[in-house]
């Protein structure tokens, strides 16, 4: 019976150390910091990945649907409108926008897991470029930038 | 009364989750019930989910295993999980027969042709928990004959391992988990291996929301036994079944699965009929942390 409670206990215990760890807020300039180093891998893509064409880039159909996926697997890190969010960073920077299809495609593909963002690979590959086609459709809202200094 | 007081530790716990939160994510979920793919639950989120299983048994009664899973997207590259388990057997009684908890580990930062995803589960249930989570060892039907007031007095501390090897291929997921299992008493370690492969209907999301679209189901089968133990390894006296199985993700962020087992010689038993149910909760993590006077 101790041993039980013990390791109820150590079960509750670590649980809690993991929904902090999850949850934890970050100040403005470490969030800026966090979220550079996710823009930052884009450019982290091989050339094969970068090259690949969009199959539905244009297609009013698939940004529709991408906005489905979008509502139900991204905005709750990303924000509503992809603007960004507490554990997101926005979609619609520069960085982003600019990003070749293929690169946005291959960050979905294998995610940044070390920083937070999951491998999407569960959602099949045409879900994905219909996500890659929703995001590009957004445009950009401007470059993200550091938080001015107090 | 083990039963009611089972039955109100699973209301304690469920009704307060169930009803507080309402932000639940739309998950595409596969419909593995014994076997996993290399998909951990994302970071902040909780999944809740309750699963049966209706297994006949030759020579005794039937059963109706049940339980409850807490799943938890710690990291990106860590899931947490709690299990409650509990039985009826037919003609005998209802039980509480244990907890586990599992950890699911993705050791590398990118996606691979093979995924692989490490797994330490410890459990602690009684000699009557008839979840078949795992079939491990020389596993039989026969196990399952002695009644609960004999069973439920057995008790087992057992750790077990898993490899999960996993690979997504045009839309098609195949996955491979070996396990091995040791009890903490002087037991020899025990092998399982689990299989499974699977697909949604359809590949590509439709402009619309709907419900019985082909995109929100996806069909597969899993295969699973033992393999023996660390004195004798390999396929005598073990049990194996193959099961079929579906997922049904509604719109309305739950998932519904159900896989009907075949045992597959005369150790199993003969058939296995699952289903479960589950709600996953997005940013809990958050939500916890505010509840626990986190930063805002």
């Amino acid at each position: 019976m101790k041993e039980c409670t013990a390791l109820l206990t150590l079960t509750a215990v670590l649980l809690a150390i993991s929904v902090s760890s999850a949850q934890e807020g970050k100040p403005p300039a470490a969030k800026y910091q966090k979220d550079a180093r996710i823009y930052a891998e884009l450019t982290l893509a091989p050339e094969k990945a970068r090259a690949k064409r969009n199959p539905f880039e244009k297609d009013p159909e698939a940004v529709a649907a991408g906005r489905n996926l979008f509502e139900q697997h991204c905005a709750e890190c990303h924000g509503a409108s992809a603007e960004g969010g507490k554990k997101g960073p926005s979609l619609r920077a520069q960085e982003v926008q600019e990003a070749p299809p293929g690169s946005i495609f291959w960050i979905l593909t294998n995610g940044v897991v070390r920083r937070g963002m999951p491998v999407w690979s569960k959602l099949p590959e045409p879900r994905r470029w219909q996500l890659v086609t929703y995001l590009k459709s957004l445009g950009a809202s401007g470059p993200s930038t550091p938080p001015a200094q107090p | 009364m083990a039963f009611l007081r089972f039955r109100f530790w699973l209301l304690f716990l469920l009704l307060p989750l169930g009803g507080c939160f309402s932000l639940t994510a739309r998950a595409q979920e596969s419909p593995y019930i014994v076997a996993y793919d290399h998909y951990l639950e994302e970071p902040g989120n909780l999944e809740i989910e309750y699963f049966s299983a209706l297994g006949t048994q030759r020579a005794g009664n039937n059963f109706h295993s049940f339980w409850a899973e807490f799943e938890y997207g710690a990291t990106a590259w860590w899931t947490t999980e709690f299990y409650l388990d509990g039985q009826t057997t037919f003609g005998d009684s209802t039980i509480f027969t244990g907890f586990r908890w599992e950890n699911r580990i993705r050791p590398l930062k990118r996606e691979h042709f093979i995924n692989p995803i490490l797994y330490f589960e410890y459990e602690h249930k009684s000699g009557a928990d008839k979840i078949l989570k795992e079939v491990e060892g020389h596993d039989v039907e026969s196990d399952f004959l002695t009644p609960n007031a004999e069973a439920r007095k057995e008790h087992n501390h057992e750790i077990e391992l898993k490899l999960i090897l996993s690979s997504t291929f045009k839309g098609w997921n195949f996955t491979e988990n070996t396990l091995a299992a040791k009890n903490l008493s002087n037991n020899p370690w025990e092998f399982g291996y689990a299989l499974g492969t699977s697909r949604p209907l359809a590949l590509k999301a439709s402009a619309k929301r709907c419900t019985f679209c082909p995109q929100n189901f996806s069909v597969g089968a899993e295969m699973y036994g033992g393999l023996g133990d660390h004195h004798h390894f390999g396929l005598r006296d073990t049990s194996h079944y193959l099961a079929p199985a579906v997922a049904w993700n509604l719109p309305s962020g739950w998932t519904l699965r159900l896989s009907p087992g075949f045992g597959l010689n005369d150790n199993s038993h003969r058939f296995l009929l699952r289903w479960g149910l589950s709600r996953e909760i997005s940013g809990f993590g958050t939500m916890a942390g505010r509840l626990f006077g986190g930063r805002r």
